[in-house]
């Protein structure tokens, strides 16, 4: 394929993930010459069902190819963070191994320093999103429904119908009535009915990390869409910096398979290779005009790394569940997420996936034969599970930095980690943990594993390194997701969440992107 | 429980083998298919490690065998895992794998470390065996609703049973 740079280029974007592949997909539609740069592979939609072994299967390798020197990393905070399991580099994006939960923010999210007077204020508010979340919701082709009380106000439904709920999820319904939370259903990127040429989920029950079917939105729809439209895009393609002159990014210089430098010159570049690499690359792209890295005169370049806290409860019940034979969710509950008690924002979620997977089992087990089938019947039945997402404040000392002791596969110093879990949030913790005990307490059921403060980890949603703000010299980027520092550089993507409340971000991170290429073709 | 060629057809369509249920599989084209003697392994295997309820395992796996087995290097890992099967029970039991009775198998199978081996298509012999045989007999099974409903679920993860079974709260008739 060609791999040169696209002369007279309007824009090279770098990422294509959602949120480049977006931009790129609408540039490419309203006529502008658009080059995206991804720094993995393409993943064949042939190769779906090999991968699905590759997930299934111990001893089978080729899932997504994340690990070795090219994406090396150090993780040097209080506490560990596993980069390589939370993102995916290649056309796709992490869409390619994600969930696909789609909820939009709620208004509280945008105003969390002026209502409570933690975090910072969006410089945007939730009336300035919500059209943009509309067409968001038509791009992933999400199934939802208007069940949920806790949602703030939409204007049209979801393009496709909800998911019924499961049948645990009719279980905790009943605990959940007595104990006054609500429950309501999932939005979710995931087709229940044919929609945008792909076909309806038809339940291989392993979403999370490879959907064989196609029914998952992955942005490799997007993608095809730009191509189709006229965009070049270029995998195995990584950027290694971004030359430019005074408050000019004059080019994207990447490297190829073959050892070749190429430099993509364009009018507008747009950053979208998520949370950490958005930062590696600007640090990386240092200069004497711009000393600690490009776009970055505020300082903020990199700071106030937000995820989202894991806090979760399991256990058995007399029975039966019928776990596992999907790998998403139906019902949530957003009762906790507005209120005081706790303070970050906390989203419920009811699982269909607990207890372990009776085929996995038999491929891990040490025995077969009658004993085998005993011991699957003995552990699969009778599981439940309720997890959550916890808020995480933005701290100025968790961020990404560059390890200069350490070098990628170019020779570039690879980024650091530096991640903690603040008060704040491990009391929000132990809160979800009260709450998740009372439920399934209220199911009589025999609690046999808590995820609490200690033992949290991140859901691998990489917000707040570039934010957005007013202030040039408290932020990254402008309201349009402009940088500051530079005329003709925009980033797309999470890094430029200010908080991130407790719902998973790429909804946001979609409908940012509807916006952006919005502002950007008008700007062009 | 008798399982039937339907089963293993179903069984070829979670492991995503192309027209499993169609004309590829009815022809008497036999060109990519396995020996005779490395098939009386796999199906010897499937005896030891399937649940004794489970009948008709021969043709059962003689039908996901001549599917599954299309993929070259797959084919070549499973007919020489089978062979160096074969070979230690020649050794070590003066006889075919597949003329020993089912204790003696598992015995075997024990013996070699199958059951705590980890399964790595390019390991040790007993890795090869547990990846290519064991693993793959089960994952056969227990990944289609075949071996699933045995355990109380009829749409496994990695079979694309649908989204109805996930709402119901029993198990439906295999009929149904």
């Amino acid at each position: 394929m060609a791999r040169e740079p696209v002369p007279d280029a309007d824009v090279c974007i770098v990422g294509a993930g959602p949120a480049g592949a977006i931009v790129a997909a609408r540039l490419a539609e309203a006529g502008h010459e658009v080059v995206v740069l991804d720094a993995g592979p393409r993943f064949d939609l042939d190769d779906r069902t090999e991968q699905l072994d590759a997930h299934l299967r111990p001893g089978v390798e080729g899932l997504w190819g994340m690990g070795g020197p090219r994406d090396a990393y150090t993780s040097s905070g209080p506490k560990g963070y596993p980069l390589n399991a939370a993102r995916v580099k290649g056309v796709g994006g992490s869409t390619l191994h994600w969930q696909g939960m789609v909820m939009r923010l709620h208004e509280r999210d945008f105003e969390m320093e002026s209502r409570h007077g933690v975090g910072a204020d969006w410089p945007i508010d939730y009336a300035d999103l919500r059209s943009h979340y509309a067409a968001a919701e038509r791009e992933l082709g999400v199934a939802g429904a208007d069940d949920n009380p806790f949602a703030p106000p939409r204007e049209e439904p979801h393009p496709l119908p909800a998911f019924p709920p499961s049948h645990s999820d009719a279980i905790f319904a009943e605990a959940c009535e007595s104990l006054g939370l609500p429950t309501h259903s999932v939005p979710n990127a995931r087709n229940s009915e044919p929609y945008d040429d792909a076909s309806a989920c038809v339940g291989y029950g392993t979403c999370k990390p490879v959907c064989p079917s196609g029914a998952k939105y992955t942005a490799e729809r997007h993608v095809a869409r730009a191509e189709a439209a006229g965009a070049r895009v270029i995998d195995r393609a990584p950027v290694q910096r971004l030359d430019h002159s005074g408050e000019r990014v004059d080019a994207a210089v990447y490297a190829t398979p073959d050892g070749t430098e190429h430099r993509q010159e364009a009018r507008a570049v747009v950053l979208a290779c998520g949370g950490v690499e958005n930062v590696r690359l600007l640090l990386l792209s240092a200069s004497d005009d711009h000393p600690d890295g490009l776009a970055n005169s505020s300082g903020a370049v990199g700071r106030y790394f937000m995820d989202h806290c894991f806090a979760g409860a399991g256990g058995r019940i007399d029975r039966q569940t019928r776990q596992n034979h999907v790998g998403f969710n139906t019902t949530e509950s957003h009762a906790l997420y507005d209120g005081e008690d706790p303070l970050p924002g906390v989203k419920l979620e009811f699982l269909n996936y607990a207890g372990p997977s009776p085929v996995i089992e038999a491929l891990n087990g040490d025995d077969w034969g009658d004993s085998l089938l005993a011991d699957l019947r003995e552990s699969y039945g009778t599981h439940l599970a309720v997890g959550a997402l916890v808020e995480q404040f933005p701290r100025a000392e968790n961020r990404i930095t560059l390890d200069h002791s350490t070098t990628d596969d170019h020779g570039n110093p690879v980024p650091d980690v530096r991640w903690s879990v603040g008060p704040e949030t491990r009391a929000a913790i132990e809160r979800v943990n009260e709450v998740q005990r009372a439920i399934l307490t209220e199911l009589d059921a025999d609690i046999d594993w808590v995820v609490g403060p200690d033992a949290t980890g991140p859901a691998f949603h990489h917000m707040g390194t570039t934010r957005m703000g007013t202030d040039p010299t408290e932020s990254v980027v402008d309201p349009d997701c402009r940088a500051h520092d530079c005329d003709n550089l925009w980033i797309a993507g999470s890094s430029v969440f200010p908080t991130g409340g407790a719902m998973n971000p790429t909804l946001t991170i979609a409908a940012l992107s509807c916006r952006l290429a919005d502002r950007l073709d008008g700007w062009l | 429980m008798e399982l039937s060629r339907r089963d293993a057809l179903v069984a070829l369509a979670a492991a995503g083998v192309a027209g499993a249920a169609g004309a590829t599989l009815l022809d008497d084209d036999t060109s990519d298919s396995i020996s005779d003697d490395a098939c009386a392994v796999l199906v010897a295997v499937a005896e030891t490690v399937y649940p004794t309820e489970a009948e008709g395992v021969a043709s059962f796996v003689e039908t996901y065998a001549e599917g599954r087995l299309d993929d070259a290097d797959r084919r070549e890992g499973v007919v020489e895992a089978a062979a160096d099967l074969d070979a230690t029970a020649r050794d070590w039991r003066d006889a075919p794998f597949a003329d020993l009775d089912r204790q003696t198998r598992d015995q075997l199978l024990r013996d070699l470390g199958i059951d705590t081996a980890d399964p790595a298509p390019d390991g040790t012999v007993s890795n090869r065996i547990r990846f290519y045989l064991v693993n793959e007999l089960l994952y056969a099974f227990y990944a289609s609703p075949t071996g699933g409903r045995l355990v109380g679920i009829e749409n496994p993860a990695g079979y694309p049973g649908g989204t109805e079974s996930y709402q119901r709260a029993q198990m439906e008739d295999s009929d149904g």
